[in-house]
């Protein structure tokens, strides 16, 4: 039980020498020689890091090393396009792709002979392609700055005395015994923190209003991550999360509340289990409960499963939801931090939010405000992916450019493909286009080329993504979750779905791109909330900067980038084709026929293809050797 | 995706409606109670169907219609059972622009499955979620949670084979 900050002190210094050889002081612990740590990330467990970690087990037992290796399953090391990732501690050594019948030749070689295995640790795909020996060389860890991610990847999130070690709950010990409630807000206020979850509204604020109001109050963490493809509360949640209960902790003494609940996302079995486990150890060890550290201050934590519905991410849905009804938004005011949860004060922030704030308490106001651009200051996490060689999650100071971020950080386009347009905000974001991808990105300047921050999603599209078509996709997304409350969301953008629709199926006329607009701007002054007051962003944003191909669409009836089925046609360029006849084969529809042209330099007549026949599926194309066959 | 109640038949126990019953008791006074008795009460049954809303209707004296509506509005509670082969595929953005519609549409064609329903002979269910996480491995899909991922349309006939028989 750790009673006084004394306790929590003692803790730390005993535990210290636990994480102390993955900080870099190369300090072994009795027998133990190595550190091997296995990401356990939805991502990496995705593609076989339990089996890895169970083999690695094995293995270790079989060679009667077993007590001079400690195995650490980590939360997200970010780098997830090359999973399942391992590193060995101390010195640093980065496995990526790893299989399980790599793990002999690591324990012979590295484990025991000391000689890392060149051939499977991580080459930078540019450059002079050596092998890196550490992370910190790593380019795409070169630019990042982690401070909410900063555990993620180094302790072992199921063990409370790892987050002890690296400072766990000291914020809270020196908010409970050396500051205010005003003054704890004051910093929120001074470090500039502003919402990770999307509308970026500054955190002290809300802190502010709720404080002034009286009687039961409720602390909530919004970690129903619903923008799709956006995964960095996940990440937090599955690599740190004690740091989030600690920060709901802080801002109950700060707004004087004693209650807390975490809306999580029941699609993340992963982060709910990592997150039982550390509301159990906080409460046994006396960080949750009643009178922590002695000071008179009691605090809880409940988790309440989302059922997947994107509307809950707006903060009175969410609430409506912990209440056990429809999801559905509430007019404000009156704000949640007047009338919130069960009818009481309640303040709501994101995981992400929360997980920057024991950092803000221990290292000050200044030091936070001290990153990032005027009006937004610290880091901001991204969920890189889509058309990206490194495909994970990255953070970045705020100001830093989209070019940085996609071409250093990210490696750039695979495949040689030519870089199009970034997506931001999810579906209530825009598409950036390339000629803007020197924008330093923060709250504003994403707003003014319209787009939005959003969670952080950022997904990379190439030349062969139609515009038109991922602000269907969008769109369709949101037709979905739309509540039905309100009538400009519910019924206007099932009408913009219509339209884009009607563009994509070849039957669109030039007026329907007013009509976009007109609707767009309807749904976006007049809706209840933040959902439909946003949803026609990726319609109006790809409007803005891809007219042209919503024209190619309309008056030429083609889809440039060759996506929308119905405008698209396969062809067979006759000099290319040798005529060996495999795509007639492969046609489901027998559309491919001999013709009796030969060309120039080859021996047998070419094939084509009959539009009236042809299904569209292409499965011809992947079987032509000679790229003969088109399609445009 | 539209949720369509079930032509499957109900082939409720008595002993899932026990402990059915224990949820619905140890849920008892707690507040914003509804939500983590219908996850239970799925975790029980596989899925919702209006037999189960039933019973919860009449045990906690909420009305149907309000059970219902809060059935249909979130995407976790089903209203069809899962399929023997229950498979799933990611449509959150990484891997749509990857390609996943495309994965939806091979599936959907070979199994002659709607996306959203379960096939007549209850085998094989296909399923559109949104984002499962694995975007590093995208375009993913998973079979009865076994994740394959980096796929493209010419996988789709090798992996549905594996579930054939």
């Amino acid at each position: 039980m750790i009673l006084t900050v004394n306790d929590l002190n003692t803790a730390r210094d005993n535990h210290l020498a636990d994480v102390a050889m993955r900080v870099g002081c190369d300090k072994a612990v009795g027998k133990i020689r190595k550190h091997v740590l296995i990401c356990g990330g939805t991502g990496c467990t995705s593609s076989g890091s339990t089996a890895l970690r169970n083999a690695l087990e094995k293995e270790l037992a079989a060679k009667g090393i077993a007590d001079e290796i400690k195995i650490v399953t980590t939360g997200c090391f970010g780098l997830c396009a090359l999973g399942p990732i391992m590193i060995v501690y101390p010195e640093g050594t980065f496995y990526s792709m790893v299989k399980e019948e790599n793990i002999a030749e690591i324990v012979e070689s590295h484990l025991i002979g000391g000689e890392p295995v060149a051939a499977l640790e991580y080459h930078e795909r540019s450059g002079d392609h050596h092998a890196v020996s550490s992370l910190s060389e790593m380019t795409f860890y070169k630019k990042q700055q982690r401070v909410s991610l900063h555990n993620c990847g180094v302790i072992d999130p199921e063990d409370i005395n790892e987050y002890i070690a690296r400072e766990g709950y000291q914020a809270l010990a020196k908010v409970l015994t050396s500051m205010t409630r005003e003054e704890v807000v004051q910093c929120m206020l001074d470090s500039g923190l502003r919402g990770r979850g999307g509308a970026g509204f500054p955190t002290g604020m809300k802190w502010k209003f709720a404080m002034g109001s009286t009687g039961k109050k409720y602390v909530c963490c919004n970690a129903d991550e619903g923008d799709p493809g956006a995964f960095m509360d996940r990440s937090v949640l599955e690599g740190d999360p004690h740091s989030v209960l600690e920060a709901m902790a802080i801002a109950g003494y700060a707004i004087g509340s004693d209650e807390g609940y975490i809306y999580v996302r029941a699609e993340y079995p992963i982060a709910i289990h990592r997150l039982e486990i550390a509301i159990r150890q906080a409460r046994e060890a006396g960080l949750l409960g009643k009178n922590i550290f002695g000071t008179g201050f009691d605090f809880d934590i409940s988790l309440r499963f989302g059922a997947g519905a994107f509307v809950c991410g707006e903060e009175t849905a969410l609430m409506t939801s912990i209440e056990g009804n429809r999801g559905e938004p509430r007019p404000r005011p009156p704000f949640p931090a007047v009338k919130g949860l069960f009818g009481k004060p309640t303040i709501l922030n994101n995981v992400e939010t929360y997980a920057n704030i024991p950092q803000i308490i221990l290292k000050g106001a200044q030091w936070f405000a001290s990153m990032g651009t005027e009006k937004s200051k610290g880091t901001k996490v991204f969920a890189l992916g889509g058309k990206i060689t490194n495909t994970g999650l990255v953070e970045v100071p705020m100001g830093t450019t989209l070019r940085e971020v996609i071409e250093e950080i990210g490696g750039g386009i695979p495949n040689g493909k030519k870089f199009k347009a970034a997506q931001t905000g999810g579906p209530s974001g825009g598409c950036i286009p390339a000629h803007l991808i020197d924008t330093p990105i923060d709250y504003d300047n994403l707003i003014a080329i319209g787009s939005m921050m959003g969670s952080g999603g950022l997904i990379v599209m190439d030349e062969d993504n139609c515009m038109v078509d991922i602000a269907r996709f969008f769109l369709e997304f949101t037709v979905d979750e739309s509540c039905g409350k309100c009538t400009p969301c519910r019924i206007g953008t099932r009408r913009l779905l219509e339209i884009l629709d009607k563009i994509i199926a070849g039957n669109g006329e030039l007026e329907d791109l007013d009509r976009l607009e007109e609707l767009a701007n309807y749904i976006k002054s007049a809706s209840l909330c933040g959902l439909g007051q946003t949803a026609p962003n990726p319609v109006l944003s790809t409007l803005r900067y891809f007219r042209d191909e919503y024209i190619a669409h309309i008056v030429d009836k083609k889809c440039p980038a060759g996506v929308c089925k119905k405008l698209t046609r396969y062809s067979i360029v006759k000099d290319n084709c040798i005529g060996c006849g495999a795509c007639a084969r492969q046609c489901p529809v027998g559309a491919i026929s001999r013709t009796d042209y030969i060309a120039p330099d080859k021996k047998l007549a070419a094939m084509a293809i009959d539009p009236a026949k042809c299904v569209k599926c292409g499965a011809c194309m992947p079987t032509c050797k000679f790229k003969a066959i088109v399609k445009a | 995706m539209k949720k369509k109640p079930t032509t499957v038949q109900f082939t409720g126990t008595k002993e899932q409606e026990e402990k059915l019953l224990a949820v619905i008791r140890k849920y008892d006074g707690v507040k914003g109670k509804m939500m983590p008795i219908l996850q239970e009460a799925q975790e029980i049954y596989g899925y919702l169907p209006i037999e189960v809303q039933r019973i919860i209707a009449r045990e906690t004296g909420v009305s149907l219609e309000e059970i219902y509506g809060i059935v249909s509005f979130y995407a976790q509670f089903k209203l069809n059972p899962d399929g023997k082969v229950a498979i799933a595929v990611c449509l959150g953005t990484a891997c749509y622009v990857k390609g996943s519609g495309e994965l939806v549409e091979a599936i959907s064609d070979e199994l002659k499955v709607a996306p959203g329903s379960t096939s007549a002979d209850g085998k094989f269910s296909l399923e559109a979620t949104r984002c499962i996480g694995a975007c590093g491995l995208a375009p993913v899909l998973t079979v009865n949670g076994e994740v394959y991922g980096r796929l493209t349309k010419a996988d789709i006939p090798g992996i549905l084979a594996k579930y054939k028989d």
